[in-house]
């Protein structure tokens, strides 16, 4: 137990002495240069508008994570889905894959303000199809490449069980296809987040954090409009890192997560 | 005869792509049941496509396969065989039992019985204590006796095997053989095995199939009268040795008959030793 903390402390100090000193840094450089508040406000001054301010903040930040989170789940599965489908159908494949891959480069924020005139403004399914989009395409990418990475001896032993197609997908393809399939989702959880935010930024609810950000902008309030950007970040992190559990929970078999031999 | 082998090939032809290389020209070979038949010759003879066109792995051109008196696909369907691979072949998100469990799960079999059978084969190939493990905590020999295992698992008649310990070195090489014979006799299967080392094909098998280079031919097919159960002792007999150099001769007549090489390359091209 006590060896356990030891190891555990070893592996995380450095990181929150870092982090300690980078506060440390900015508070010191805040007061002791005189930065202008619109510029940099002090971290403490940020704590203290998070706390005072909790309230309208996290509703705030928790209205646009729900649409980061709605886009996430609709632009992975139907990334995964797609995917599937062209993993299966080597027709498909030709016809498609080199089109996902091009459009993997189109700067799709530039289209929220457009996705605003096809889904609403004020509503939250313009910023979750932005989210979506975002999601689609790396998941798209990373899923196809994880479901046709079988090695072609796995695939052999099935076939030579009589195995169908279904049952080779469901038994070989997808859990050979997980690290992959993670790698996108974890992608996916920053560029939902992106896309929620950018997406308010054009127009949306009064209450969206990034309608609320460019509000407090514009008034002057940067404390306020620092802490949006905070609670966003720790959102985003929070989101990543719920992933990353689930990638464990899921993988515990796999080398890269169990670590070396234990032999 | 071919009435009751298990596996027949009659003037097996197969071609890559139109009009590309040829791997395998007019294969007959009778396997009779109880058989160990080693395939041997140079790399890139067919040996391991003739194993797959066995296993319906891979369709012939042309020509007639059949296994256990159907067609090689029908055999597939009814699971005839079992195959192992050079590559072990195991599926990291499963544990050592249910790996061997693999077939079983796929036939249906009950968990009890499941469970039953999967003691007996660790028992079989000595990894008692191990199902629990997972196939990346096990050393390579290990992880080939888990894949032997699993073919084993639901008794086929036939056992397809594709350079299994190509990739071991050689003093588990020599073990994994011994043991190989031991499960061979308890089993009374018919084995297909794969090799490029003659000194494992003489050892292990009752028939040594030699081919030639591309187009993969069967250039000759020694018997090899070895006394049964063989061990350690038989590698020293000299017996043994004149069919090493008999399989060797036969290679090399079957290296130089190809028409593009270059006169001697035959002679290279097989060692006795791993490549």
């Amino acid at each position: 137990m006590r060896s356990r903390l030891r190891r555990a402390a070893r592996e995380w100090l450095p990181a929150a002495l870092v982090f300690v000193a980078g506060i440390a840094i900015w508070e010191g450089a805040v007061r002791g240069f005189g930065i202008e508040n619109f510029l940099l406000p002090a971290p403490w001054d940020i704590i203290g508008t998070l706390v005072d301010d909790w309230g309208e903040l996290s509703s705030a930040a928790f209205f646009t994570f729900r649409e980061a989170l709605a886009g996430f789940v609709i632009g992975c599965s139907a990334g995964f889905l797609v995917a599937a489908a062209i993993a299966r159908f080597r027709l498909l494949r030709t016809a498609i894959m080199p089109y996902a891959i091009a459009a993997g480069a189109i700067p799709i924020i530039a289209f929220a303000p457009i996705t605003n005139n096809w889904f609403g403004v004020t509503g939250m399914s313009s910023k979750i199809a932005i989210a979506a989009i975002l999601c689609f395409f790396p998941m798209l990418v990373n899923t196809m490449k994880g479901l046709t990475s079988v090695p072609a001896s796995s695939i052999e032993l099935m076939r030579s069980y009589a195995a169908s197609e279904l049952t080779i997908f469901r038994r070989v393809r997808v859990p050979t296809s997980l690290p992959y399939v993670f790698a996108g989702l974890k992608v996916g959880t920053v560029l939902a987040m992106i896309g929620a935010i950018v997406g308010d930024y054009f127009g949306g609810s009064p209450g969206a954090l990034g309608v609320e950000i460019r509000r407090w902008v514009g008034i002057f309030a940067f404390d306020q409009a620092w802490a949006g950007i905070v609670l966003a970040s720790a959102l985003g992190i929070v989101f990543y890192g719920s992933v990353a559990v689930a990638e464990r929970l899921a993988m515990g078999w796999h080398p890269s997560v169990r670590g070396a031999r234990p032999e | 005869m071919s009435e009751q082998a298990v596996v027949s090939l009659r003037n097996v032809t197969k071609s890559f792509g139109a009009g590309g290389v040829t791997a395998l020209q007019s294969i007959d070979l009778d396997v009779r049941p109880g058989e160990f038949v080693s395939l041997i010759g140079p790399s890139g003879c067919g040996k391991s496509t003739l194993l797959r066109v066995v296993g319906d792995l891979v369709e012939p051109s042309s020509g007639e396969v059949i296994v256990n008196g159907k067609s090689a696909r029908q055999a597939r369907r009814d699971r005839d065989y079992g195959i192992v691979f050079q590559d072990a072949v195991l599926y990291d998100w499963r544990t050592v039992e249910k790996n061997i469990a693999l077939p079983l799960e796929l036939l249906g079999w009950d968990k009890g019985r499941q469970t039953e059978r999967v003691r007996e084969l660790l028992e079989l190939v000595e990894l008692q204590g191990f199902g629990s493990h997972r196939p990346w905590q096990l050393s390579g020999g290990m992880q080939q006796r888990v894949s032997i295992a699993r073919a084993l698992s639901f008794a086929p008649a036939l056992l397809l095997m594709d350079e299994p310990f190509g990739a071991l070195d050689e003093m588990t090489r020599e073990r994994l053989n011994s043991e190989l014979l031991r499960i061979w006799q308890a089993s009374g299967s018919t084995v297909i095995f794969v090799t490029h080392s003659i000194s494992e094909a003489v050892f292990l098998s009752t028939r040594t199939v030699v081919m030639s280079r591309r187009p993969g031919r069967i250039a000759a097919i020694v018997d090899v009268d070895l006394a049964q159960p063989r061990n350690a002792d038989t590698r020293e007999e000299p017996r043994f040795f004149e069919l090493v150099t008999e399989v060797r001769d036969r290679l090399r007549e079957g290296g130089l008959d190809e028409e593009s090489t270059a006169p001697g390359e035959g002679e290279l091209v097989v060692s006795e030793e791993t490549p």
